[in-house]
């Protein structure tokens, strides 16, 4: 009885196949739902009207642009430092690897305006390195863009770092082996034969790295604060504008929701080829 | 065509041990330019090792590796593999499946440091030579196995190497392939002047395309010579196997005229001149000279008669080998007519008998000591 009147439930859910016994269908559908209600609230609730106009008005195509340009070159420099420390991680054998790789995971898990506060404390005016930056160059970075694109940086890195270990740890050796007996120097080899074979993850790490980016708010408020033009990206302009100017927020929060899919579409082929490569 | 080969060929020249965990390989051998030596032997007997070593992928514990008068391994030395001209065509081929076949071939040439263009000009020299023209733009993966074979060839050879190492060049593709690559294989390497060694467990590639054998067994070679010796007469009984021999290794007795064999039993022979002079000998035995009986039989002119029982029985292309349990154990060719005639079956009681000027003995050598002792346990 029980069954059939599942299978009857069963009618309602369009996703699940007809057997789903009810301690399993229900709270799957309550959880499906809960999901999406919020986008769905936010798409019913956007002024579609007025969407042209909110997105060309300067504060908030100034947000857009600053959030584009630092997501971007946090995403560079994570690229030209995290690919060097993944395959570091992957491929030296030496004591100490496996804390290191733990620790520099860490951003990963750590809640991001702890690492707000951690990089103030070092990168701060007062800080161990922010004051040798400042006495030698005179360059301060906290509440600056350059300061946008640490706190940024240091946040989204390690989806690369994880992303582009994994499938250096992954890559055959054979072939760099192949590569050395063919006269290839150890960088000819990295270069020539390791980076391309682990091509498709590099695009995949590089691709989460940038959405992290362009999504990071806590350790960018707490490190870089909040000015307009300066510092305020999108999910900064978002949450204060939801205040002053709600539609502008959901405005903004459209086109982020967008971003969002086109980078799960863009993402989920690569995804699953890395993810099988590993 | 013209061949391309290197002006100055050199020796190799290797003595050294080389450790794997608790594998130990122990070699000592030359191989002059142009010659090709075979290097046979069972799974995990050290073939790929020697190989790895002679590459540079794996140090020497002990010894030393020379080509020509260069020392790459050895007295302090390590040469690394990018600097050792030594060309490996691997078991898999290894092929960079990134890159096209023409741009494989470019590989080594890109790495001397010649420009793109100079270097594909090479590597197209080298696809014509193997044939692989119409291949050029191809990735890998869209090759053929037989052809990717030849690739890694053309790929090994484009990095103009000094030595030449190939580790089971046929054991990736499928029998029909490998009757034609195999012939094509022998033709290709008269491009190479160098020395080259060629890996393999398959005795017909050995002797089609080697001058010299080395048969290496549990990390020692075990036998050394020309294909036609080494199949004539086999130190050990793997290679006894390999080609298709019953081998038993014994003691001559006092009379010369019979063997006491290690398994137990004895044979009636008729021992060479060479033979006669050692005390322990090893006698082959063609699985085609020995015959089947269902009952025992009485022509007192075939000296040799011992009873057995069908272990298996397996179909080769126009005859049935017959594995018999006995003592000694022995393969027996018979024609599937007989098979069908006597009703042979697993597990079946039979006689078997040789004539002995069928055997042929011949002294146990001192290297292959060691090994038939070992397979005698």
């Amino acid at each position: 009885m029980t069954r059939s009147s599942a299978r009857r439930g069963g009618d309602h859910d369009v996703t699940g196949p007809a057997s789903v016994p009810w301690p399993l269908g229900i709270p799957a559908l309550v959880g499906a739902a809960f999901l999406l209600v919020p986008l769905a609230g936010l798409l019913l609730r956007a002024p579609w009207g007025s969407l042209g106009g909110l997105l060309t008005d300067a504060n908030v195509a100034e947000a857009l642009r600053l959030s584009l340009v630092c997501a971007t070159t946090a995403t560079v420099i994570s690229l030209v430092l995290g690919v060097p420390l993944a395959w570091v991680l992957a491929r030296v054998r030496a004591p100490g690897m496996t804390l290191l790789r733990a620790l520099v995971t860490l951003p990963l898990v750590l809640p991001p305006v702890v690492g707000g506060v951690a990089l103030l404390l070092a990168f701060g005016r007062q800080g161990v390195l922010g004051r040798l930056l400042e006495s030698w160059t005179g360059i301060t970075l906290p509440f600056t863009t350059a300061g946008v694109v640490v706190a940024e940086t240091f946040v989204a890195m390690p989806f690369l770092v994880v992303t582009v270990e994994g499938a250096f740890r992954a890559a055959d050796r054979g072939y760099e082996e192949a590569a050395a007996t063919l006269g290839a120097s150890r960088l000819g080899v990295f270069r020539r034969v390791t980076l391309p074979m682990v091509a498709p993850s590099l695009g995949a790490g590089a691709v989460l790295c940038w959405a992290r980016a362009l999504g990071e708010f806590g350790a960018t408020i707490t490190f870089a604060g909040s000015f307009p033009g300066r510092t305020q990206t999108m999910p900064l302009t978002v949450y204060l504008a939801l205040e002053s100017d709600p539609e502008a927020a959901i405005a903004l929060s459209l086109v982020l929701l967008v971003v969002s899919v086109v980078i799960l579409a863009v993402l989920r082929d690569r995804w699953l080829r890395a993810g099988s490569a590993a | 065509m013209i061949v391309d080969s290197r002006e100055t060929s050199a020796t190799l020249a290797v003595d050294g041990v080389v450790e794997r965990g608790d594998f130990r390989l122990a070699v000592s051998a030359t191989v002059a330019p142009g010659e090709v030596l075979g290097v046979l032997g069972p799974n995990g007997a050290g073939k790929s090792t020697l190989l790895r070593a002679l590459a540079g992928l794996t140090g020497l514990a002990s010894g030393t590796i020379r080509l020509g008068g260069a020392l790459l391994d050895g007295e302090g030395v390590f040469v690394p593999p990018e600097q050792r001209s030594v060309g490996l065509v691997f078991q898999s081929y290894r092929l960079f499946p990134h890159l096209s076949v023409l741009d494989n071939v470019a590989f080594a040439p890109r790495s001397r440091g010649l420009g793109r263009r100079r270097s594909r000009e090479v590597a197209r020299g080298w696809l014509e030579r193997l044939d692989l023209t119409e291949l050029a733009g191809r990735r890998p993966a869209q090759v053929s196995g037989g052809q990717a074979q030849r690739v890694a060839l053309a790929r090994a050879l484009a990095a103009d190497p000094g030595l030449l190492l190939l580790d089971e060049p046929l054991s990736a593709l499928d029998a029909g392939t490998r009757l034609d690559v195999r012939t094509l294989l022998r033709r290709h390497l008269e491009f190479f002047a160098g020395p080259v060694l060629v890996v393999t467990h398959d005795p017909l590639e050995a002797m089609v395309l080697c001058d010299r054998l080395l048969v290496i067994e549990g990390g020692r070679v075990v036998q050394h010579g020309t294909p036609a010796s080494v199949a004539r007469h086999p130190a050990t009984e793997y290679v006894a196997r390999l080609v298709g021999l019953n081998l038993y290794a014994g003691r001559l007795d006092p009379s010369r005229s019979s063997v006491a064999l290690d398994g137990g039993g004895d044979l009636a022979v008729t021992p060479t001149a060479e033979a006669r002079g050692s005390d322990r000998v090893l006698v082959g035995l063609r699985p085609s000279a020995i015959t089947v009986h269902t009952v025992r039989p009485e022509h007192a002119s075939v000296r040799n008669v011992w009873p057995g029982t069908i272990e298996s029985l397996e179909l080769l292309t126009d005859r049935v080998r017959v594995n018999v349990e006995g003592t000694p154990s022995a393969l027996v060719d018979v024609t599937p007519g007989a098979v069908a005639e006597l009703g042979l079956g697993p597990g079946q009681a039979v006689w078997l008998s040789a004539k002995a000027t069928e055997t042929d003995a011949y002294p146990e050598s001192a290297t292959s000591r060691h090994t038939a002792e070992v397979s005698r346990a």
